[in-house]
C-alpha cells in the first residue's frame, strides 16, 4: 500500500504528467492571484487607516513587504529545487528553480525599488548601505548571477550544475538578510510581523498586508508554473511527449 | 555509497562550510557592518577622530532648538548623550524622542557637526487614534 503511494507521487515528478497538471494548476492560481490581490488592495488604500507617524506615505508596505518575503521565500525554493535537482538528477527540479529565478528576481527589484521610494520621504535617503539593505541587493545580484550562468552554458545538464552551485552557495545570505535588522545596526527598522510576539501594526493594515501576501504568493506560483511548462517544452522537444502535447 | 549518497554528502557538507565562512567572516566584519554607533560608544572612545562617522540613538525629548536653517538636538541612548548641530532640511520622521542617525565628525568642544540626518523609524503601525490614546495615558 504505502509503495502504490510512494510510485503515485513519484508520477508527478516526469515532466511528461507534470506538464498538463500545471497547465490545470495556472487559470486556478491566476484567479486566486486576482481575487486575493483585489481584495488587498482594496483593504490596503481605503479600510487600513493611515499612520500616525507616516501619514499615507506608509501604505507603500503594502506591495514593499509582500515583495520583500516573496524575494527571500522564492529564493529558498529555487535552491532547494536546484540542490534537489543535482542531487537525485531529477530533470523537473531543476526546471523548477530554473523557471522561478525570474520571479525572484523581480520580486527582489520591487522590494529595492519600492523600498527607496519610501526611503527618500520617511529616512531621507534613497540609499544607504545597511545590512538590510545592502543583503538585499545581494540577493538581487545572486538571482540574476543564476539566471546569467544558466543562460551562458548551453547544456542543459551542465547549466543546471553550475547554477545549483551558485543558488547553494548563495542560500547563506537569506537568514543574513532576514537576522540582519537584528544582528547589526541598520536604519532599516526591526521586523513588524514576527513568529515570537504579537505584530506591532493595527488590525487592519496587518489584513491589507497578509491579503497583499497572498495575491504575491498566487501571483509568483502562477508565473512560474506558466514559466515551467515552457521549459519543459523547449527542454523536451526531441520526445514523444511534447509532441502530442502540442499537437 | 550510491553516487546519489555521495552527491548528497557533498551538498550538506559544502552548505555547512560555506555557513561556517559565512559566520566567521562576518564576525570578523562586525563592527564594519553595523551602520551606526551609539553616544556611548562615542564616550568610549570608538569613535574615529579623522574622519567622518554615522552616530544613532534618539533625538531627547524636548532638546530640539531651531535657529534659522540650523538645528541643534542632543543623540541620546538613554545611558550617554551627545550634543548635535545640523545645518539643512530634515526628513518627515525627524521628530522629538524618535529615532535618528547623524553623519558628520566630532568637534574638539564634544559638539558633533553633522552633515548629514536620517530619521530612524520603528516597526511599529498605528492608526493617530491609537497614537493619541498612548499619549493621553502617558500624561496621567
Amino acid at each position: 500500500m504505502t509503495n502504490m503511494n510512494l510510485i503515485n507521487w513519484f508520477r508527478f515528478a516526469s515532466p511528461q504528467s507534470f506538464y498538463p497538471l500545471a497547465g490545470k494548476l495556472v487559470p486556478l492560481f491566476w484567479t486566486l492571484a486576482l481575487l486575493f490581490g483585489a481584495a488587498g488592495l482594496w483593504v490596503s488604500f481605503f479600510v487600513a487607516p493611515t499612520d500616525a507617524q507616516q501619514g499615507e506615505g506608509y501604505r507603500i508596505i503594502f506591495v514593499h513587504v509582500p515583495a520583500s518575503w516573496m524575494s527571500m521565500i522564492i529564493y529558498l525554493a529555487m535552491a532547494f529545487w536546484a540542490g534537489l535537482g543535482l542531487a537525485l538528477n531529477t530533470r523537473l527540479s531543476s526546471m523548477m528553480a530554473q523557471a522561478l529565478a525570474p520571479t525572484g528576481a523581480l520580486m527582489a527589484a520591487l522590494s529595492l525599488w519600492t523600498g527607496a521610494f519610501w526611503g527618500k520621504p520617511m529616512w531621507g535617503a534613497w540609499w544607504v548601505w545597511d545590512a538590510r539593505l545592502t543583503s538585499e541587493l545581494i540577493l538581487f545580484f545572486l538571482y540574476v548571477g543564476f539566471i546569467a550562468l544558466q543562460s551562458a552554458i548551453d547544456d542543459p545538464r551542465r547549466a543546471d550544475k553550475a547554477g545549483a552551485i551558485l543558488a547553494l552557495i548563495g542560500v547563506v545570505n537569506v537568514p543574513i538578510i532576514y537576522f540582519s535588522v537584528k544582528w547589526w545596526n541598520t536604519l532599516h527598522q526591526g521586523s513588524t510581523i514576527n513568529l515570537t510576539r504579537a505584530p506591532s501594526m493595527a488590525h487592519t493594515m496587518l489584513w491589507g498586508m497578509l491579503l497583499m501576501a497572498l495575491a504575491f504568493w498566487m501571483y509568483s506560483i502562477a508565473v512560474s508554473l506558466m514559466r515551467l511548462r515552457a521549459i519543459m517544452l523547449e527542454r523536451e522537444r526531441h520526445t514523444e511527449w511534447v509532441k502530442h502535447a502540442l499537437e | 555509497m550510491k553516487p546519489r549518497h555521495k552527491r548528497i554528502a557533498l551538498i550538506v557538507g559544502g552548505l555547512a562550510s560555506i555557513t561556517i565562512a559565512a559566520v566567521l567572516v562576518l564576525k570578523a566584519l562586525d563592527s564594519n557592518i553595523a551602520l551606526y554607533i551609539t553616544p556611548s560608544d562615542v564616550i568610549a572612545g570608538k569613535a574615529p577622530h579623522d574622519k567622518a562617522f554615522r552616530m544613532g540613538g534618539l533625538v531627547k525629548q524636548g532638546s530640539i532648538q531651531r535657529e534659522g536653517m540650523t538645528t541643534r538636538f542632543i543623540i541620546t541612548d538613554t545611558a550617554k548623550e551627545i550634543p548635535v548641530a545640523y545645518t539643512g532640511i530634515l526628513p518627515d520622521l525627524f521628530r522629538d524622542g524618535k529615532g535618528a542617525i547623524v553623519q558628520g565628525r566630532l568637534g574638539a568642544d564634544g559638539l558633533f557637526s553633522a552633515s548629514e540626518v536620517l530619521a530612524k523609524h520603528d516597526e511599529n503601525y498605528m492608526p493617530p487614534e491609537a497614537q493619541h490614546a498612548i499619549d493621553q495615558a502617558q500624561k496621567k
